[in-house]
């Protein structure tokens, strides 16, 4: 287990947001994190990347209390791709990119081969190869989170956290960043707002419910009639697709 | 391509930074040269080595005092000053993640004057020393409420400028209420001059001084530089890319605080410059903070340089405010490079 997460709690004032968790991330695994609003989705995926602390509980990468790994080293195994990160600096693609290197290089270490070639092959990965020169703000919604996820790849990480990266984007683009996620090399962790895309891309998935772990499984034992009903409150149905054989929610009007 | 573009553009880099230590350093020549008393660019030469000892030239004892004593401590204060101030604004700039910060935005300035008003009107100590003693306490105690108000800095840059907002007000309305209780027409007249910024009063223990807190401030920006490139998304990016976003902030933010305070103690709260050099710069040289706090610094020193002069020729017989200059010069400057950046729809 790369990722594994032990009774993590968290929470603001007297309210509790996360609540008890306790997961585990196989190498290689996508694992798709979906939940009604405010379930805790973003505040666990916080957790589990070290970017918030818990207030009990621990999460271990690599066998590693994350708590006891400096910032630095950490974000040289973890990156995480914000929801819509965005900013008013005119810097070009090829600018946020290289950002990835910086858990790498030290205050005034030149740029080497070896941060070349990951900025080089991530810019590959998410096909903005010819657009390296173009500035940031130009660029469209998808685009500017195929960038994010090329920033996040030339940190080299082991684990990818993303917080529902496919937000505010049309279905196309929806699809293609999924697809991205699932074809990398490597373990990646997914908030998604989406059942059915999660059921398509996810090898597994984690149900939160009031920031407790309601579910968690292959899509087929967790996306089920009861669980919609129960967490996301919906009347749905739910067979086996004809055209990808996983399981695709059919939700009724009423 | 195989090299990085920080290599490509090392060569350019280096002939522009060259290219502006040579104007500083003409701009700083006709500085001492220029003023109600004019002197020869080859005698303002031979009063310099004379000063560094370098040659003992026959030269009028006058022309020599004016140059050494007053005009050139003057504008190398002036390009301290000058330099200063852009890297503060730069950095603020980049912390904050906002277009309008500027170094007096953590209601340094209005501290500054606060404390400078306490001397020159409530009398607390006396002498020169203690204006600019009484300015940097001011300065620090606004410093110090701002990092109170956000909880050291870690509440985000909304938080941070609205404590600076309210600290700003504060300290302002502390300055008037002293002015418009127990002070004259006269005293008020004054407050309101060494508000406006002069250089008047600098002599070689200031440009010292300066030149100390300067280099090193320029040391730790440069050596923070990449650090400030993370923060381009904000903070949980920039902690996520392995910053330790709230120690880099806290630190950053004292070096600005130290910075403009000792500035602002010594040539009063010169405005514009922080704003509008940063910006400048980066429309020339780019975002990425290795290259633009160097920039920021020589352009800042050129600028303020320039300025000064303006600030003495303009009207003749007569001195004008030095932030006076610094908002009519660079308004119009501004302006054209806000016109040729302007969004393309």
């Amino acid at each position: 287990m790369i990722v594994v997460a032990e009774n993590l709690s968290w929470g603001v004032r007297n309210k509790t947001i996360v609540s008890e968790v306790s997961l585990s991330v196989a190498p290689g695994e996508t694992l798709g994190l979906i939940g009604p609003n405010g379930s805790g989705k973003s505040s666990l995926l916080r957790l589990l990347a070290g970017l918030k602390r818990p207030m009990s509980g621990r999460v271990k990468i690599q066998d590693r209390d994350i708590a006891e790994v400096p910032r630095r080293v950490l974000s040289r195994q973890v990156a995480f791709v914000q929801q819509n990160a965005a900013t008013d600096t005119n810097v070009s693609v090829l600018d946020v990119v290289r950002l990835g290197r910086t858990p790498h290089r030290s205050a005034l270490s030149g740029w080497s081969a070896d941060d070349q070639a990951a900025v080089t092959t991530a810019l590959e990965r998410v096909d903005m190869t010819d657009r390296k020169a173009q500035a940031w703000q130009t660029l469209s919604g998808g685009e500017r989170q195929r960038v994010h996820i090329a920033r996040a790849l030339a940190q080299s990480p082991k684990i990818l956290f993303l917080d529902e990266p496919t937000n505010h984007l049309d279905i196309h683009h929806q699809i293609e960043i999924l697809r991205l996620v699932r074809d990398l090399d490597l373990t990646s962790v997914v908030a998604l707002h989406d059942l059915n895309l999660a059921a398509m891309f996810c090898d597994r998935i984690v149900v939160l419910q009031e920031g407790r772990v309601s579910a968690c499984g292959s899509p087929e034992t967790v996306l089920t009639e009861p669980l919609l009903r129960d967490v996301f409150r919906v009347e749905a149905g739910v067979s086996a697709s004809p055209f990808h054989s996983r399981p695709h929610i059919h939700f009724m009007a009423g | 391509m195989t090299s990085g573009p920080s290599e490509s553009g090392t060569l350019r880099l280096a002939l522009l930074l060259a290219l502006c230590l040579a104007v500083l350093a003409l701009a700083i020549a006709l500085a001492t040269a220029i003023g109600d008393y004019s002197i020869g660019l080859g005698t303002v030469a031979l009063a310099v080595t004379n000063g560094l000892g370098l040659t003992s030239a026959e030269i009028s004892p006058i022309e020599q005092s004016v140059v050494w004593n007053l005009r050139l401590s003057r504008a190398l204060v002036a390009a301290l000053a000058g330099a200063g101030l852009s890297i503060c604004g730069a950095i603020l700039q980049a912390l904050l993640r906002n277009a309008l910060a500027e170094p007096f935005v953590l209601g340094v300035s209005a501290g500054a004057s606060t404390g400078a008003v306490s001397v020159i009107v409530l009398g607390v100590g006396a002498g020169g020393l203690s204006l600019s003693l009484g300015a940097f306490a001011g300065a620090f105690s606004a410093f110090a409420l701002v990092a109170l108000l956000s909880n050291g800095a870690t509440s985000g840059p909304n938080h941070t400028i609205l404590a600076g907002v309210a600290a700003s007000q504060l300290f302002n309305a502390l300055t008037s209420y002293i002015v418009t209780t127990s002070g004259d027409a006269q005293q008020a007249r004054d407050v309101m001059f060494w508000l406006l910024g002069s250089f008047g009063g600098v002599r070689w223990p200031d440009f010292q001084l300066l030149l100390v807190v300067v280099v090193i401030s320029l040391a730790i920006c440069i050596f923070m530089a990449r650090a400030l490139d993370a923060f381009t998304f904000g903070d949980e990016d920039a902690a996520a890319l392995g910053i330790p976003v709230a120690r880099i902030r806290l630190i950053m933010f004292a070096v600005t605080a130290i910075l403009t305070a000792t500035i602002v103690s010594m040539v009063g709260a010169i405005g514009f410059v922080g704003l509008v050099v940063p910006h400048a710069a980066r429309y020339v040289i780019g975002p990425l903070h290795l290259r633009l706090i160097p920039a920021c610094a020589v352009v800042g020193a050129i600028f303020m340089v320039c300025a000064d002069i303006v600030s003495r020729v303009i009207v003749a017989q007569q001195t004008v405010p030095i932030g006076v200059v610094t908002a009519l010069v660079g308004v119009p400057f501004f302006a054209i490079i806000l016109y040729r950046a302007r969004p393309q729809s």
